[in-house]
């Protein structure tokens, strides 16, 4: 069932990635992308990962698609596919793509690279939740980069409005 | 686990400067007269300043530490001596920017929120003992910077500044956070002392994954203190950024990359010293060399510190290299002379600029001797003390770096940085040929207004004073990198 | 356990079926007898104009943004709903701390006027 799954979810992905990169129109792409990142949160979840596949969904899929859209409306539109591409460009792309390939490859099936695990197990997440183990770990240990994390949205808030507020 | 268990003195500073920055934010929406909002900024920055000097005469070494002693940042020697050198280029660009708001027609109370965030940033970089803290004052500190260099919105010049800063700073920033994942991956941990405790355990082992995440994070980091060849992005956003955020950025935000940078490389990986530090050998020549020979071309006196301060990155980097306690207190020292020195600079470059800052070339600068002596003569102070001539600050800073590297072995390097530094000498001493030895094209005498002239008294006063007196900084400096050597 | 999300899933299945069905019944049953009008872009009933092709003005973007940003603060109230009664008081406070913040934000944003249509 599982193996079911992730095969579906799996292909779709990878077709919704393509027609990101293909799609003609910026708008359709940023659709794809849509698609691309409800697929990778069904992946999260059978990964056991539900507060990353949850992240997925309200942040990327909610608002980063949004914002896309967005700066696709404030680029003027149409002039999009005019965009003369050097021939050379196309194939260093398809040569580093092809690296990048190559290399994954030979990590994930040579096992070169060995990490240590830490102290997060798959074991143990399953035994106390994925989500409460990020909240125990997030709001003690990592107390003070969550409050960070506070000052740094404020930072975002107050840039944006002094970038793009037409009076201050 | 309650809150007295934090030991929230330990990063009071930083607290005090970001708590002024939601003041000072709140309060410009009531207010209209924004220069009592630099004020209130620069209360903040002496409250903090005080906390710090506490700290420092209370215990050795306080950690912020919770439960299970996950440390996220420390208040140490090298912390507070950062903070020192933070909160002084903190407070000079806030009194080198009241004026200059007003006569550019930016005087909005969030550049002084977004400047006290971005310090705030800084000093968290000079504490953080976890890579996690490490990312986030980065992104904070980056971000206020990005916006700060976009904050002049009705020019042009500023907007690229501002979208050349942020495209490059988002990229080094995605390096270095894939660096630091796959830190984590070797280590499984994300925090220094256990980083240490994990190399430790293993012995000279070179794991595959541990090398390639030191090396993106060392990328990461080339991008933020902007050495060659990762350097591209800094002549453009320093010219087009407002004078006042380039003068703070270009001491601040070096200033932080190399505390973490130092703190990383020295506390956590020393056991990968001979990895590392060839690297950062072949770095440091190349933005030395790279840095001055283009700023010899400059005629924009703006465009030529952006390049000078690429050189000095490279000077800095040679402490670094040699890691030892000599090279590391130097570092230290060096910055704080640089905070002077440089933001000093750029303060004259405020005071001879007018309005839109169409005289920033460096026939402006000819005659300033006697259209206005004052200023001249901080001028040819700054300039005199970025060359190295002694008795200046600069002088010293680059005598302790170069000798600690000789301590250590790096002799050819030693002689790299001091035949830079005599190519150096002709472009800071050009400005001083056109301020003494060349006839006005204007005669226009520039009008210093009084926390102007108060940011570059300060800065001439710290400029010499560094160069007289030597000898108490560099004590407390060595004393400060105590804890990164300690371990 | 992703078997928990087997209610999601039959939910996603069921959506997907009823939009194909919306489609394909009536290209099978309805009658089709295509004028210009029909063709036109369907826009609210009014008669169209110019094309959907032009700059939008930045003000969108700033809104954008903001809910992006107030967006991320809402995730993380969820791992923080989900261990609430263990963190007790304190994580009451620190969970204060960091909503005080951007409230301070959501405040100069509110004074400001980056939220009306100007």
């Amino acid at each position: 069932m599982e193996l079911a799954l992730f095969v579906v979810l799996a292909v779709i992905a990878v077709i919704a990635a393509a027609g990101v990169v293909l799609s003609k129109k910026a708008a359709t792409g940023a659709l794809f992308l849509l698609l691309n990142f409800c697929t990778l949160a069904g992946l999260y979840i059978l990964l056991n990962a539900q507060f990353i596949a949850v992240a997925q969904v309200i942040i990327y899929a909610g608002a980063i698609v949004v914002l896309f859209l967005f700066v696709l409306m404030l680029l003027s539109p149409g002039k999009e596919e005019s965009q003369d591409r050097k021939p050379y460009i196309r194939v260093f792309a398809v040569f580093l793509a092809v690296l990048m390939l190559g290399e994954v490859g030979y990590v994930a099936f040579t096992g070169v690279l060995s990490g240590t695990p830490g102290q997060y197990t798959p074991e143990k997440i399953a035994e106390v939740g994925n989500v409460q183990a990020i909240g125990q770990v997030l709001f003690t240990d990592f107390l003070l980069p969550f409050e960070l994390a506070s000052v740094l949205l404020l930072v975002g808030i107050v840039g944006a409005v002094v970038l793009a507020k037409r009076e201050l | 686990m309650n809150i007295s268990s934090l030991n929230l003195t330990a990063i009071a500073p930083q607290i005090i400067i970001i708590i002024t920055a939601l003041v000072v934010l709140l309060a410009e929406l009531f207010t209209g007269r924004k220069s009592l909002l630099a004020y209130l900024s620069l209360l903040g920055i002496i409250v903090a300043a005080i906390a710090s000097w506490y700290i420092w005469n209370g215990t050795e070494q306080r950690l912020f530490a919770v439960p299970m002693f996950q440390t996220m940042a420390v208040a140490d020697g090298y912390s507070l001596f950062l903070n020192l050198v933070f909160l002084v280029t903190a407070a000079l660009s806030v009194l080198a920017s009241i004026n200059y708001l007003v006569r550019e027609r930016i005087n909005h109370g969030e550049y002084y929120a977004l400047l006290l965030l971005a310090t705030g940033g800084m000093m968290l970089m000079g504490s953080a003992t976890d890579l996690m803290t490490v990312f986030l004052a980065l992104e904070i500190l980056s971000i206020s910077l990005y916006v700060l260099a976009g904050f002049n919105r009705a020019d042009l010049k500023s907007g690229e500044s501002a979208l050349k800063y942020f495209l490059l700073g988002a990229f080094a920033s995605g390096f270095l956070l894939y660096g630091i994942a796959l830190i984590y991956g070797a280590t499984g941990t994300t925090n220094l002392a256990a980083i240490v405790d994990f190399l430790k355990g293993t012995g000279p082992m070179r794991g595959t994954y541990l090398f390639i995440g030191l090396g993106l994070l060392l990328v990461g980091f080339s991008f933020k203190i902007a050495l060659v060849p990762f350097h591209m992005w800094t002549p453009d956003v320093y010219e087009g950024a407002p004078t006042s955020v380039t003068a703070f950025m270009s001491v601040g935000a070096k200033a932080a990359g190399f505390a973490a940078l130092g703190r990383l490389l020295l506390y956590a990986f020393p056991t990968l010293l001979g990895d590392w530090v060839w690297a950062l050998a072949v770095l440091s020549v190349l933005t030395m060399t790279l840095g001055n020979l283009t700023a010899l071309a400059q005629t924009n006196v703006k465009r030529m510190l952006a390049y000078s301060s690429i050189a000095h990155a490279g000077y800095i980097l040679i402490g670094l290299i040699a890691a030892n306690e000599a090279g590391m207190a130097g570092v230290l020292f060096y910055l704080l002379a640089y905070a002077f020195m440089n933001v000093g600079a750029f303060a004259v470059v405020i005071a001879v600029g007018r309005e839109g800052e169409p005289n920033l070339e460096l026939s402006d600068y000819a005659g300033l001797g006697s259209r206005q002596p004052l200023l001249a003569a901080a001028m040819a102070v700054f300039m005199f003390s970025l060359a190295g001539v002694p008795p200046l600050a600069g002088f010293f800073g680059k005598l302790y770096i170069f000798s600690a590297a000789v301590q250590a072995g790096f002799v050819a390097l030693a002689i790299i940085g001091v035949l830079n530094s005599v190519v150096s000498a002709f472009f800071y001493l050009r400005v001083i040929v056109y301020m003494y030895m060349q006839k006005p094209i204007v005669e226009a005498r520039p009008v210093l207004a009084p926390p102007l002239a108060l940011a570059i008294a300060l800065a001439v006063l710290g400029t010499i004073g560094l160069g007289l007196l030597p000898t108490p900084f560099l004590t407390l400096a060595q004393q400060s990198i105590a804890m990164l050597f300690g371990a | 356990m992703p078997i928990d999300y087997l209610p999601i899933l039959i939910l996603v299945i069921v959506a997907l079926l009823f939009a194909a069905l919306a489609l394909l019944v009536p290209a099978l049953l309805g009658p089709r007898k295509p004028t210009a009008i029909k063709f036109s872009t369907y826009e609210s009933g009014k008669i169209p104009f110019g094309t959907t092709g032009r700059r939008f003005p930045v003000k969108y973007y700033l809104t954008a943004v903001l809910f992006i940003l107030f967006d991320i603060e809402v995730i993380f109230l969820y791992p923080w709903a989900v261990v609430f009664k263990a963190l007790k008081l304190f994580g009451l406070i620190e969970m204060g701390v960091f909503v005080l913040i951007l409230l301070v934000g959501y405040f100069y944003v509110w004074r400001k006027g980056a939220l009306e249509w100007d």
